[in-house]
């Protein structure tokens, strides 16, 4: 029987080539029109150190990195021995016999990758050999392989088909291999080819570019691991006519920066995670205060201190909620998809605009390195909003009392009319402090009520007759969403409730809270901050918590969703 | 109060150092923007938090724009709306405590970048709005309410150590001569690149350093303040190095340096970067590419 999807597992070392592997079959399955997501793991450095990158494969949108693995590549004996209780029931092992051996009769076999490729007159072509291999395992249709080949080699240099060559018989090397020892992990269903524009993108990439499109047009920022690659796609990409890009010496810096744009017209953003979000936080609470529209993305990590600079964890929603000193609830959209990676970027900048003011936009390592073939945005549907400004004779007071039954006040431009004081003291309506109760009171009102023109957001409300509502956020949306349709099929009688914004969250979702139902919080994290949130608002929410490092298995929330509802299912 | 806003809740002591800074700076504001032809809504003004980070506040005629922020932070800050908007003349005050204890790790990256915008610092060696504490600036042995069997640790130099990160405009000045103090900042205003106002603005309240300065002349004691000579080159490191190792406070020019400001460097940059649409961006995404 034909099956839907595969998850193929490259283990070895970091600087091994692991993520240009998973990245290849990635890359050859989305154009051969399957649905693809990759996720990688690896320590917080470059060379050596226990590392894998894998790829799920499937004929419908992937939502996680799965359950268990159905093709292991390992690389060294340690891989295969921290790996291989991975593998589903069926599933099968390549090992590299260059490095290491494995006694007879198991469900494994060994590839002298390097050597074959050399014999290929192109010892660069190895993990095409063990491409090769992985695609016989799982039937994978080799005519779109060498489709992939051609097209990633074809650079208009004079080697050009030398290279493609070899790298099509390195791909023959492995089928062979993997054909004469028998093994099979069963057949991959043909694609159902989407119709529509499809791009492949990381979760970072992608929050990036909805940023840009929404706007962005200055950028600061550190490295800092994972959102470095925000840096990087800025310094690469945010250049033409009044825009701005550079690497700052820390994320003090950065937040500061960032704000001295906002404040001087631009639309601003940096991103960062967990130690240097807490660096942010007294520029944070300036830009709250003085109303200082930027966006801050908080790719988080393990935490708390340098903590797991390299693993998932959803546990920054705390301080990115009330990042700083004083009464602030900064608003907050965490992105459970790539596709929503990009939206979210957007939002987040619109927002910024909207409100003048901060924005947090939280992401996940979970999400930041992630590939995904989705549908190419259209931008001619993405917004690109303004912050209302001032003209010539208005009442040049940029801090007046706001009760949300006007539109809000404009912003002065420095250069234009309505000069006033951006001012991190409590002040009056031109900004000069005061420490008098009434400013205090009234500017207090002012931006909390500001939250209110926060909406847009995407949400997903399902079946919310059920006693108990399945409430994930961030990157646990994937395994929530699998784990929450495997019990609907199997009749549970659970409801479904989703939204990207987590401050302030739309009206709709409130309504669902309301109800009293049981909100049962899946969240990688020890203290369950999501829930202990809603629990805050009167909500009665609790959490299904995971501190490992890894993503939610579809099938371990399968398991405590059940314990929790009582239906005793199993995985 | 200010003479603006009645309201504003906030005074310097009589006497303060500062009066004379804020006298100096509006006029170098309003020259600085008749030289140029441009509108006064063109000058920025970010101020430290301190004594003198009210200047935002109580500076004179027009209203600058400004952004009264973050102890320690007016460099990243400055940096951030001079590189929004470069049209911007872009002004720093902070105080000895804010610009090189807390804020010291900026000095460098600023003097690197070569940023465009001119600081404005007045050193009162105390801080003076916690009520007395020492500074960086404060000498060793002195005592204060923090430092109250004397201070243990040496005081900064800041005009060496700004010449030192390679700062490529250094004057030094006092806060007794608003008139002349107003020309020295201008002059800072119109240098392409970072530039440093350094001045002696002293706190009459916890460190009243105005004898020191300018002496007792009808009791014949000279002051450690000094008039720069005529022949010191201010272009020269070296004349700028033998003037600074002389004891006392030097008056005027002391180091400058023309060069490629941040926003000239970047401007080159930008002449070469690859440029985009976001349509060409999301297309390098596509499959097939």
């Amino acid at each position: 029987m034909d099956k839907k999807d595969f998850v193929i597992r490259f283990a070895g070392e970091g600087g091994q080539g692991l993520v240009t592997s998973a990245d290849a079959l990635a890359r050859a399955a989305a154009q051969a029109g399957y649905f693809v997501q990759t996720h990688s793991t690896f320590p917080s450095q470059i060379m050596g150190g226990p590392a894998s990158s894998q790829v799920r494969i499937s004929t419908t949108p992937v939502l996680n990195s799965g359950d268990g693995v159905d093709v292991l590549v390992t690389l060294n004996q340690y891989a295969y021995d921290h790996n291989s209780q991975d593998l589903n029931p069926g599933g099968v092992t390549v090992y590299n016999a260059e490095e290491f051996d494995l006694p007879e009769g198991g469900h494994y076999f060994g590839i002298k990758a390097d050597e074959l490729a050399k014999s290929t007159g192109n010892a660069r072509a190895a993990n095409m050999v063990t491409i090769g291999a992985v695609a016989n395992l799982i039937n994978f249709n080799l005519e779109e392989i060498d489709e992939f080949i051609t097209t990633r080699f074809t650079r208009g240099r004079p080697g050009d088909e030398e290279i493609i060559k070899a790298n099509i018989e390195a791909v023959r090397l492995g089928v062979d291999v993997a054909m004469t020892s028998g093994f099979s992990v069963g057949q991959l269903a043909p694609p159902i080819e989407p119709d529509y524009t499809q791009i492949m993108i990381t979760g970072n990439a992608a929050l990036s570019m909805g940023a840009v499109a929404a706007g962005v047009d200055f950028y600061a920022g550190y490295p800092i691991s994972p959102a470095t690659t925000v840096l990087i796609w800025m310094e690469n990409n945010l250049w033409g006519e009044g825009r701005f890009v550079h690497q700052v010496a820390s994320e003090i810096e950065a937040i500061n920066a960032i704000l001295g744009a906002g404040f001087a017209g631009k639309k601003s953003m940096t991103a960062t995670a967990g130690p240097g979000f807490s660096l942010m936080s007294e520029g944070l609470g300036l830009a709250w205060m003085a109303e200082i529209p930027l966006v801050v993305v908080n790719v988080q990590r393990g935490g708390p201190a340098t903590g797991l600079p390299t693993k998932s964890e959803q546990s920054d929603l705390y301080t990115s909620m009330h990042p700083a000193h004083g009464d602030i609830k900064m608003p907050v959209l965490a992105p459970g998809t790539i596709e929503e990676c990009f939206y979210a970027g957007a939002l987040a900048t619109n927002w910024a605009e909207r409100y003048q003011g901060p924005v947090v936009l939280v992401s996940e390592f979970g999400l930041a390195e992630r590939g995904e073939n989705i549908r190419r945005p259209d931008l001619s549907n993405v917004s690109d909003e303004n912050r209302a400004t001032v003209s010539e004779g208005g009442s040049g007071k940029r801090y007046d009392s706001w009760d949300g039954s006007t539109p809000l006040p404009g912003m002065p431009v420095p250069g234009g009319p309505g000069a006033y004081v951006a001012n991190g003291s409590e002040h009056d309506e031109i900004g000069d402090t005061t420490h008098l109760p009434h400013h205090h009171v009234r500017l207090m009102e002012r931006r909390f009520k500001k939250l209110g023109l926060l909406d847009g957001a995407h949400y997903e409300i399902e079946n919310t007759d059920a006693d108990v509502i399945i409430m994930p956020w961030g990157s646990s949306k994937g395994p929530a969403r699998e784990a929450y349709d495997r019990l609907r099929e199997k009749g549970d009688n659970i409801g479904w409730l989703y939204s990207v914004a987590l401050n302030p969250l739309p009206e709709e979702v409130l309504e669902v809270l309301k109800s009293g139902k049981k909100i049962l919080v899946p969240e990688l994290n020890y203290l369950g901050q999501w829930s202990s949130l809603l629990r805050m608002e009167g909500f009665n929410a609790e959490s299904i918590t995971q501190f490992t490092g890894l993503p939610f298995r579809p099938a371990d929330l399968v398991e405590s969703i059940s314990e929790r509802i009582g239906a005793g299912v199993t995985a | 109060m200010s003479k603006r806003n009645p309201e504003y809740d906030f005074a310097w002591c009589p006497g303060c150092g500062d009066f004379g800074v804020r006298r100096a700076l509006q006029v170098a504001l309003e020259a600085y923007s008749v030289e140029h032809e441009e509108p006064q809504a063109n000058n920025v003004v970010v101020a430290g938090i301190g004594c003198s980070g009210n200047m935002v506040h109580l500076v004179e005629g027009d209203q600058p724009f400004g952004i009264h922020g973050i102890h320690g932070r007016t460099l990243p800050i400055s940096f951030g709306v001079k590189q929004g908007n470069p049209k911007l003349n872009t002004v720093v005050v902070a105080g000895d405590g804010d610009f090189l204890s807390i804020g010291a790790e900026h000095l460098g990256p600023a003097a690197n970048r070569n940023v465009n915008v001119t600081a404005v610092i007045m050193d009162n060696g105390v801080y003076g709005l916690t009520k007395g504490q020492s500074s960086p600036t404060t000498e060793f042995g002195k005592v204060t309410v923090s430092t109250p069997l004397g201070k243990i640790e040496n005081p900064i130099s800041p005009l060496k150590h700004y010449l030192s990160l390679g700062v490529s405009y250094i004057a030094s000045y006092y806060s007794s001569k608003p008139r002349v103090l107003a020309k020295v900042i201008q002059e800072a205003m119109n240098h392409n690149g970072f530039s440093i106002v350094h001045v002696q603005s002293p706190c009459t309240t916890y460190n009243d350093t105005y004898d020191i300065l300018k002496g007792k002349p009808k009791e014949g004691i000279k002051g450690i303040a000094y008039e720069i000579p005529e022949e010191h080159d201010p272009t020269s490191e070296q004349d700028a190095t033998d003037l600074l190792s002389r004891p006392g406070i030097p008056l005027g020019l002391v180091y400058r340096n023309e060069g490629m400001s941040m926003q000239d460097r970047f401007e080159e940059l930008q002449a070469r970067a690859p440029k985009r649409t976001n349509d060409e961006l999301l297309d390098s995404y596509l499959l097939n590419v």
